[in-house]
C-alpha cells in the first residue's frame, strides 16, 4: 500500500529480533590465533590425523597463500584477516567420551536452548543429530541404529581415524582443494565436520542431520561434510546453524561434497539461520561455502533445497556436476535477506553425460536495506546429448530500499539440448494484501501467508520436520513486535 | 446498521467523495448507480479501509461504533464484507487454507469454537453449491487462473462462508453471462435476510431484476444526488444520467 503506514508497519514486521543469539560460557581448548604451517601441523596432531591428512593440508596451504580473495559477486564487505582468526576452538574434555552421557551438560543445555534434543531417549521424528560446537563434533545420535543397516554417520574426525581408506579415496575428488581460496583455506585447516557413508542397496532408515553451531567470537568455522551414496542407496540429510551476536564478524568457510553412484539418490537439505547483524549491519556471520553434489552414476540424483535466512554476507553456490548418463540435478532455494544482509546465492548445473536434467527454482525475499542476488550457470558440454534444464527465478522485494538481481548464464555446446530459463521480480501485493485484511486476517498473518505462498514451491521439497521449521523461522523473521 | 454522514473522502490529494450522506438499516437491499468516476468505487474502499483513501471529514457508524480509524481487517471482523470488482491472484496460497482461517478469525470474533479442515469441509460443501463453485477450487490458489465470472463467483462463495453482516458487491455483475449471473443472484440472495444489509454497486438494471433493491441512490461527483425505488433504476435505463441530471437541475 502507498501509504507511509503500511511501509512502517512492514518495517516492523520483518524487524523480529534474532532468537539464538545468546553465547554458552564454557572452557575452551583453544589455540594461538593466526595462521602458519605449525598451526596446521598443531591442528592435525590435535585430531591425531593420519599422516596423508597432514599433507593434504599444508599442500592446500601453500596454495591458499598464493591465491586471491574472489571479488566478483555483487556484494561489499571488509575483508576478514586472516592471521586474527583462531582456527581451533574446543569445549575442554577432560578425557575421551564414549557416550553422549558424558558430554558436558552445558553443551547438552546449549542445544536444549536451539530445540536440538541431543538425549536419545527424547527421540526426535527419526532424525540422527550430529552436533557440531565450534570446532569439534561433541556427539552424534543413534550410531548404533543406524550401523544395523551398514550406514556410517559420524563427525569427519572420527571417520579420518576409523574409515581413513574412504576419505583418502573421496575426500577432495567433489571439490579440489584449490578450486577456490575459501575451499584452498577450509582444506588447510578444517577441524570437523559430518561423514556419511550409505552402502549399496540401502536406504538410510533415520534423516541424518548436523546441527552446526559457533559459539567462540574470534574463531572461525571451518567444517567440512562428506557423503557417500553407494548404488541404489538413498538418505535424506538436514543441516541446521546458528550463532550467537557479536558486534565483530565470524568466518564460517564450509566444505560440503557428495557422491552419488548408480542409481543412489541425496537430498541435502538447509536451514541456515546465522547471526545475520544488528538493523545497522553491525556483526554477523560471513558466510562462504562451497558445496558440490558429483552425480557419479547412471540414473543417479542429488538434490539441494536451502532455506538461508541469516548471515551478514552469504556467497554460496551448491551445485551438481551431473557425470552419469540420465543422472538428475535439482536446486531449491528461497533466500531472505533482511537489514543490511547481502546475499549473492545460487546454483551450478553441469551437464557432462547424455540425457541429463537439472532443475532450478530459487525464491528470493528482500526487506530492509538488503541486497539479494541469484547467479546461476547452466552448461551442456558437448556430449550432454539431450540434456534439459528448467530454472525460475522470482524475487519478491518488501521495502523500498531492498535490491534484487538476478545474473543467469548459459553455455551450450551441443545442439540437442534445452535450457529454459523464467524469471520475475514483484512488489509484495498491496492490492492482495488488502484482500487477505478485508476477510478479516491481521496484517502479521497475511504478510506470513503471501511469503509461504511464494515459497510454496521450494518448501514442498523439504523434509516434513525441516518445512515446518523453515516455515516457523520465515514467520519468526517476518513477524513483528508481538508474540 | 450502517450511517454515513457527511463523508469527504480523497487519494493523492484528490477529493473523490464530497459530503456523502447514507443510512442503511436492517434487512435492507441498497443499490448504488452512477457514471463512472462518480466515486462508487471508492465509497466501497473508505468504507472497507483501504489505506490509500484518506478520509478528510464525516462519520462513518455501523452498528453505533464509528469504524473511520479502524484498520481493514478489524472493520472485516465486525462483520463487513466487500465483493471487490477485480479480485486479485494469491498465488501459494490455497483457496480452501484461506477461506479456513478467514472464517475461523470470524468464529473467534463470535466467541465460537474454532474448527479443524474436516469440520470445515461439512461447512462449505453446501455453499459451494448455492455459489456455483466446483469443489476443485478450493485446492486451487486464490483466483489464480481463474476466470473473470470464476472470481467473481469465488467472492460470492466467500460471503456465504464468512456470513458477514454488511456486504458490500462491487460491479459483482460486470463480466457475468447470463447464467452466471442468475447463479450469482441466487447465492445474493439466499444469503440476505432479515439481520442483513447488501449495497449493490451496479452499472446495470440486470442485476436488480434479480436481486430487488429496496432503495436505489444515483451517485454523482462524490454525492448521491437522488435516491429512489426500485423504478428509479428503470428510469435510469431509460433516460440515462443525462436525463435524471438535466431533472434534478
Amino acid at each position: 500500500m502507498s501509504t507511509k503506514t503500511t511501509e512502517t508497519s512492514l518495517e516492523n514486521l520483518v524487524n523480529k529480533p534474532y532468537k539464538y543469539g545468546f553465547r554458552t560460557k564454557i572452557e575452551t581448548d583453544t589455540i594461538e590465533k593466526g595462521l602458519n604451517d605449525d598451526v596446521i601441523r598443531l591442528i592435525s596432531q590435535k585430531k591425531m590425523e593420519p599422516s596423508f591428512m597432514l599433507n593434504f593440508r599444508l599442500k592446500a596451504f601453500q596454495k591458499w597463500q598464493n591465491m586471491k580473495e574472489p571479488d566478483w559477486a555483487y556484494i561489499e564487505y571488509s575483508k576478514a584477516n586472516y592471521q586474527s582468526i583462531r582456527y581451533y576452538s574446543a569445549p575442554k574434555k577432560k578425557k575421551k567420551l564414549n557416550s553422549l552421557d558424558e558430554v558436558d551438560p552445558e553443551l547438552i543445555q546449549a542445544f536444549e536452548k536451539l530445540g536440538i534434543s541431543l538425549n536419545e531417549q527424547k527421540k526426535l521424528s527419526n532424525v540422527a543429530i550430529d552436533a557440531v560446537f565450534d570446532s569439534v563434533s561433541i556427539g552424534t545420535t543413534f550410531k548404533e541404529e543406524l550401523a544395523k543397516s551398514g550406514v556410517i554417520f559420524c563427525s569427519i574426525s572420527d571417520a579420518i581415524q576409523t574409515y581413513p581408506e574412504l576419505i583418502q579415496t573421496y575426500l577432495g575428488t567433489v571439490i579440489p582443494y584449490n578450486d577456490n581460496f575459501f575451499t584452498a583455506l577450509n582444506s588447510a585447516v578444517f577441524t570437523d565436520g559430518s561423514f556419511c557413508y550409505i552402502p549399496k542397496n540401502v536406504k538410510c532408515p533415520l534423516e541424518l542431520s548436523t546441527y552446526f553451531r559457533i559459539n567462540d567470537e574470534e574463531s572461525g568455522q571451518f567444517e567440512r561434510t562428506l557423503i557417500i551414496a553407494e548404488e541404489n542407496s538413498n538418505v535424506s540429510y538436514l543441516e541446521g546453524c546458528t550463532a550467537p551476536k557479536y558486534d565483530s564478524n565470524q568466518l564460517h568457510a564450509a566444505i560440503v561434497e557428495l557422491i552419488a553412484l548408480d542409481n543412489a539418490m541425496i537430498k541435502y537439505s538447509t536451514v541456515q539461520n546465522w547471526y545475520s547483524g544488528d538493523e545497522k549491519g553491525k556483526g554477523g556471520i560471513y558466510n562462504f561455502v562451497t558445496k558440490r553434489g558429483l552425480c557419479a552414476g547412471k540414473n543417479s540424483k542429488i538434490s539441494w533445497t536451502q532455506v538461508e535466512t541469516g548471515s551478514a554476507v552469504t556467497w554460496k553456490y551448491p551445485s551438481c556436476i551431473l557425470v552419469g548418463d540420465s543422472s538428475k540435478g535439482e536446486f531449491y532455494s528461497v533466500a531472505l535477506t533482511n537489514n543490511y544482509q547481502q546475499a549473492d546465492t545460487g546454483t551450478k548445473m553441469l551437464h557432462v553425460g547424455k540425457k541429463t536434467r537439472s532443475r532450478i527454482i530459487s525464491k528470493g525475499i528482500s526487506a530492509g536495506h538488503s541486497r539479494n542476488s541469484y547467479r546461476g550457470l547452466v552448461r551442456m558440454y558437448p556430449k550432454a546429448l539431450n540434456s534439459r534444464n528448467y530454472s525460475q527465478c522470482d524475487s519478491l522485494l518488501i521495502s523500498n530500499n531492498s535490491c534484487a538481481s538476478t545474473f543467469p548464464y548459459i553455455k551450450v555446446e551441443n545442439s540437442s539440448s534445452l535450457i529454459e530459463h523464467e524469471a520475475t521480480t514483484s512488489k509484495i501485493g498491496e492490492e492482495q494484501l488488502f484482500y487477505l485484511l478485508q476477510r478479516g486476517i491481521d496484517v502479521e498473518q497475511a504478510i506470513s501467508l503471501l511469503i509461504s505462498g511464494f515459497c510454496r514451491d521450494v518448501f514442498t521439497e523439504l523434509p516434513m520436520e525441516f518445512a515446518l521449521e523453515a516455515d516457523r523461522l520465515l514467520s519468526l523473521k517476518l513477524e513483528g513486535t508481538v508474540g | 446498521m450502517l450511517e454515513i454522514k457527511n463523508l469527504k473522502a480523497s487519494t493523492d490529494d484528490k477529493e473523490i467523495l464530497k459530503g456523502l450522506n447514507l443510512i442503511i438499516n436492517k434487512g435492507e437491499v441498497h443499490a448504488i448507480m452512477g457514471t463512472n468516476g462518480s466515486g462508487k468505487s471508492t465509497l466501497s474502499k473508505v468504507l472497507t479501509g483501504h489505506p490509500a483513501y484518506s478520509v478528510d471529514d464525516g462519520e462513518i457508524f455501523f452498528e453505533n461504533t464509528n469504524i473511520k480509524d479502524l484498520s481493514p481487517d478489524e472493520r472485516a471482523q465486525l462483520g463487513i464484507f466487500l465483493a471487490f470488482q477485480y479480485p486479485v491472484e494469491i498465488p501459494g496460497v490455497s483457496n480452501e487454507e484461506f477461506l479456513r482461517i478467514a472464517y475461523n478469525i470470524r468464529q473467534k470474533y463470535k466467541k465460537l469454537e474454532e474448527v479443524n479442515p474436516i469440520q470445515f469441509f461439512d461447512i462449505i460443501k453446501p455453499k459451494l453449491d448455492l455459489s456455483g463453485v466446483n469443489v476443485e477450487f478450493l485446492n486451487r490458489n486464490i483466483n489464480e487462473g481463474f476466470s473473470g465470472g470464476e472470481k467473481k463467483r469465488n467472492e460470492i462463495l466467500q460471503m456465504c462462508v464468512l456470513d458477514p453482516k454488511l456486504a458490500i458487491l462491487d460491479e459483482t455483475d460486470s463480466g457475468l453471462d447470463i447464467d452466471a449471473l442468475k447463479t450469482v443472484s441466487n447465492g445474493i440472495n439466499n444469503f440476505m435476510n432479515k439481520d442483513k444489509s447488501l449495497i449493490l454497486i451496479t452499472h446495470y438494471q440486470r442485476l436488480l431484476d434479480y436481486v430487488k433493491p429496496d432503495f436505489v441512490h444515483i451517485m454523482y461527483n462524490g454525492k448521491i444526488i437522488k435516491t429512489g425505488d426500485a423504478s428509479l433504476a428503470f428510469t435510469l435505463e431509460n433516460e440515462g444520467y443525462e436525463g435524471i441530471l438535466t431533472d434534478i437541475k
